[in-house]
């Protein structure tokens, strides 16, 4: 197998380190380490790690993790009390910056950096050699053939030609003459080596950009009603992860707004009746002390603007609620995002009024954008635009438990210190609410009402305009983005270049026979895998000849038939 | 017939479908006819050769140097079987086979039939892009249909520089199994795609992913015919000291004398192999990309990112194997046979039965 092997100057063909270490039974502290990095560094090695890399990998895909998917995490805890905190020692739910893990892709680079340091110095050498020379019996080589040179091209002559051929071809020539003989050794394909090395190094730069790359940039996350504004400062993040290297009064002050939010669904294929087939996000992004823009933020595409890139990542509808102190004061009124419960959107909010009423106040509320009924009396949604929009609130009296200084989800209501007023097992029905309806709340604590933001137009039974949406934005900045997708773009080059750019050198080799006539042989070796070799010798053997040809001095004789 | 109306163009679709499943089922026997055949001509020349032997017991001394070609016993006198280390400096790829085949009718019939299943196969993934107004893979059952369509592309291609024929049988075998499921489990209505498909992206990385598949595919078929390859070498080299008739009786697939050898074929998977490694990495390329655009984060180890970089890495070792002293030939094969049972196990299985965000299945 001799044939696709790599260059005898590839790394994994000096000495095998392990007859080393027999061959000296002596190894001082050096000599020790020396041992060590010969194995870190070998092709073994590489391999075992890349395998083991592999295998490491896996377990991150059976269990949740808690970086792409926390609730998952806390599932599974619940599901399985007694196994999750074993697998939480052993790192299982953060597999991808676990120690082993971690300690498994860092030998790795380590190995590979030890590894290509010194290909990279013998690639530099190689590239300033001269090709090697002449074999003495080219017959042994692959695509070996012979040719008769034309009659009157001596054999100093017909290699002058050949080199230019070679040469032409992208081949590195060297040039032998001797009195019987003159052979040119060529070599070409250096640009695969190049690209291995290009790759491997091209990964570096791309573990290292993921590693540090995090550090110098931020996440946040910001639901914004339709008419709200967001200024890009850190306490308007409704959340906020800062990357470790990252600074906050770097943070560019402008100005977004949600102006509106759009959603069509699928109505013609009834197979998809309902589906979502586009969410438009109109924004204006107003940078400090300039004018405004408009912009758009889709599924798909992120806008990219005053260094942050804006995703849209979420939607749904938020009811505009109000509550009134029975001597009419509004204690509340606002667009509360109702999260999405299913694909018809019903969907699950809460509101808490912690002043001004007889007593704190917390309400669960679902919203039925196209309300209907099972069987069993309980509504569900079954459509997800504002068809027959429904608000459902069950009421809750006591202690909201905000004044205890744990910060609290405004996403969920701790219902321990509660009394429940309606719903459930209460025996008094919830709130039910259709757009610009209003209804008393238990125990004479004041009144409810349901906004409708365009009640004109639900008169005449259109409610489509009747809600606001909301739209959930993440806000990222990574400085880092450009090098990672250079770094890409040089792994991909790498690769190409490193598997597919052939190798090989090519012998052309010119004898004087006894009657004078000029005897040519071509010959090819591989330099790794290289299956277009014999067809390179022929076509150079063919380009060779007929460049002879037409060199041939004009009072060329046919006196010597060619033979083979 | 009315190609503006996308629910009869399905229908139609679904008959091209159909329709080249039981093509590709003609061309499976094709092949495997032309298997057994393959098996009884190498039998048929070892008997000659075990009476050539009897006649001439000098003969025997060197069977394994010993070949005819199939449908003549005349025994010619060839070369012995190349042991890898043995082997040539050259790279050339003709077919070295221990037992040259001739022509056969079942391989071409096979190969008719192949090629009309595809014409079929091209033709219903076409009307099911059309009838659903898009590109046909955004669920499993489009992406099965698509993804088998262009593992017989590359079959098809690779045809035109090797002959690779004598992998028919594995190949429509496997379509066939995969549009199978894809038809019975993985059936949806056409629907048009949800926002987060609505990319670029959906049409460039997954499209590379299919065709990387299709590279792997045969990678795959080629790594296993080498390892069996190998092992009938093996017995033929052991065996070469043993009277003949044990050897024959102890490979049970007599038809691979007539496959290339071993070595050759790993050259060939290998080939096959490195294009679908890069395919493949640009496919997480294009991913990391997308999921950017889509969800704010070009990484996140979602079960289908873990699995996509796991291929990546079994085939980085497995071209490394390649490259490691002790690794070469036989273990290497494995490695590519892992790899692409990670890939089968990343489309069957982590598609539909692990929970991610690339919930695309459609089911
Ligand atoms: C992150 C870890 C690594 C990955 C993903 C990786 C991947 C690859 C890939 C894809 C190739 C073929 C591409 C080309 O030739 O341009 C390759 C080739 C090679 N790698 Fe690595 N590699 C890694 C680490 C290493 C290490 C640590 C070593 C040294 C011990 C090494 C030595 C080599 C050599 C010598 C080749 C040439 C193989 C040949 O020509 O067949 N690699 N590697």
């Amino acid at each position: 197998m001799a044939a696709l092997s790599r260059p005898s100057d590839h790394i994994d063909s000096r000495p095998q380190t392990p007859q080393a270490g027999v061959v000296q039974p002596k190894l001082g502290v050096t000599g020790w380490l020396r041992w060590f990095w010969r194995q870190l560094t070998s092709m073994r090695t590489a391999l075992f790690l890349l395998l083991m890399l592999a295998i490491a990998s896996i377990p991150g895909s059976l269990v949740p993790q808690r970086t792409s998917d926390p609730n998952g995490v806390t599932q599974y805890f619940s599901d399985h009390p007694d196994l999750a905190p074993i697998l939480d020692k052993l790192q299982a739910f953060d597999v991808y910056t676990s120690a082993w893990f971690s300690s498994i892709y860092l030998l790795l680079f380590i190995s590979l950096i030890g590894c290509v340091i010194p290909r990279t110095k013998h690639h530099f050498q190689a590239l300033r050699a001269k090709p090697p020379t002449t074999p003495a019996r080219l017959a042994r080589l692959s695509g070996f053939t012979t040719r008769d040179a034309p009659a009157q091209t001596d054999a100093a002559t017909a290699i002058t030609h050949a080199r230019t051929v070679l040469k032409s071809s992208g081949y590195r020539v060297a040039r032998f003459d001797s009195d019987t003989e003159s052979s040119v050794s060529a070599e070409r394909g250096y640009l695969r080596e190049t690209g291995n090395l290009v790759f491997h190094a091209a990964l570096v730069g791309v573990l290292v950009t993921v590693g540090f790359g995090g550090g110098y940039g931020f996440a946040g996350q910001r639901v914004l009603v339709e008419g709200q504004t967001f200024v890009n400062t850190l306490l308007a993040y409704d959340s906020f992860n800062p990357g470790r290297f990252f600074d906050d009064t770097t943070l560019d002050p402008y100005t977004l707004s949600l102006d509106d939010f759009s959603v069509s669904y699928e109505q013609r294929n009834l197979q998809a009746y309902g589906q979502p087939i586009d969410f438009t996000a109109d924004v204006t992004v107003t940078p400090k002390g300039e004018t405004s823009e408009p912009g758009v933020v889709k599924v798909n595409g992120p806008l990219r603007t005053n260094g942050t890139n804006i995703y849209l990542l979420g939607n749904g509808y938020a009811p505009t609620i109000t509550v009134t102190a029975p001597d009419g004061t509004v204690v509340f009124s606002d667009s509360v995002p109702f999260l999405p419960q299913d694909a018809n959107l019903t969907s699950l909010g809460i509101v808490k009024v912690p002043d001004g009423l007889a007593e704190q106040l917390g309400m669960i509320g679902f919203f039925y954008p196209t309300q209907d009924k099972m069987d069993t009396g309980a509504n569900f949604s079954s459509y997800p635009d504002l068809e027959y929009p429904l608000l459902t609130l069950n009421v809750y009296t006591g202690d909201l438990g905000l004044d205890d200084g744990v910060p609290t989800s405004v996403y969920a209501l701790t219902t321990d210190d509660l009394t429940q007023q309606t719903g459930g097992t209460t025996g008094v029905d919830s709130i039910e609410l259709k757009p610009g309806a209003s209804a008393e709340l238990p125990n004479g604590l004041g009144a409810v009402s349901f906004v409708d933001t365009n009640p004109t137009a639900s008169a005449t039974g259109d409610f489509t305009q009747s809600v606001p949406r909301f739209a959930s934005f993440d806000i990222h900045h990574d400085p880092t983005q450009i090098w990672l997708i250079s770094f890409s773009a040089l792994v991909l080059f790498g690769l190409f270049t490193g598997l597919l750019v052939p190798r090989r050198r090519v012998w052309v080799k010119a004898t004087t026979r006894a009657d004078g006539s000029v005897h040519l042989e071509y010959a090819g070796l591989a330099r790794g895998d290289d299956p277009a070799l014999e067809a390179a010798v022929t076509a150079v053997a063919d380009r060779h000849l007929k460049l002879l040809k037409t060199h041939q001095p004009a009072v060329a004789t046919p006196e010597s038939p060619p033979k083979r | 017939m009315n190609l503006t109306d996308p629910a009869l163009l399905n229908s139609y679709s679904l008959y091209a479908l159909y329709s080249a499943m039981a093509v590709y089922a003609l061309a499976f026997i094709a092949f495997a006819v032309d298997l057994a055949r393959r098996s009884s001509a190498v039998d048929a020349i070892e008997a000659a050769d075990l009476v050539e032997a009897d006649a001439a017991p000098a003969a025997g001394a060197a069977p394994a140097g010993a070949a005819a070609s199939a449908g003549s016993t005349r025994v010619v006198e060839r070369p012995a079987l190349k042991h890898p280390v043995l082997s040539r400096i050259s790279a050339r790829m003709d077919n070295d086979a221990a037992l040259p085949y001739g022509r056969s009718s079942s391989l071409r019939v096979g190969v008719a039939l192949t090629v009309l299943a595809w014409a079929l196969h091209l033709a219903a993934t076409i009307m099911r892009g059309f009838a659903a107004d898009r590109v046909p893979w955004a669920n499993m059952y489009e992406f099965a249909m698509t993804g088998t369509l262009l593992i017989m592309t590359v079959f098809l291609i690779v045809l035109i520089r090797s002959d690779l024929r004598f992998l028919g049988t594995f190949v429509t075998g496997l379509v066939l199994v995969l549009l199978g499921v894809a038809a019975l489990q993985f059936y949806v209505e056409v629907a048009p795609l949800p926002p987060a498909l609505q990319s670029a992206w959906l049409v460039i990385h997954v499209f590379v992913a299919s065709l990387a598949t299709g590279m792997f595919a045969l990678g795959f078929a080629l790594s296993t015919v080498q390892l069996l390859q190998f092992r009938r070498e093996n017995h033929v080299l052991e065996g070469a000291a043993a009277p003949r008739g044990a050897v024959a009786s102890a490979l049970r697939l007599r038809f691979l004398a007539t496959l290339p050898s071993s070595a050759t074929l790993e050259n060939l998977a290998y080939r096959i192999n490195i294009i679908g490694f890069i395919l493949w990495t640009f496919t997480l390329m294009a991913g990391s990309i997308w999921a950017e655009q889509a969800w704010g984060r070009y990484w996140g180890w979602d079960t289908k990112e873990v699995w996509t970089f796991i291929i990546w890495v079994i085939y980085a070792g497995y071209i490394h194997a390649r490259a490691t002293r002790g690794w070469r030939g036989s273990r290497s094969a494995w490695l590519a046979i892992i790899g692409f049972a990670a890939v089968m196990f990343n489309f069957g299985i982590v598609n539909v039965f692990f929970k991610g965000l690339h919930a695309y299945s459609g089911l």
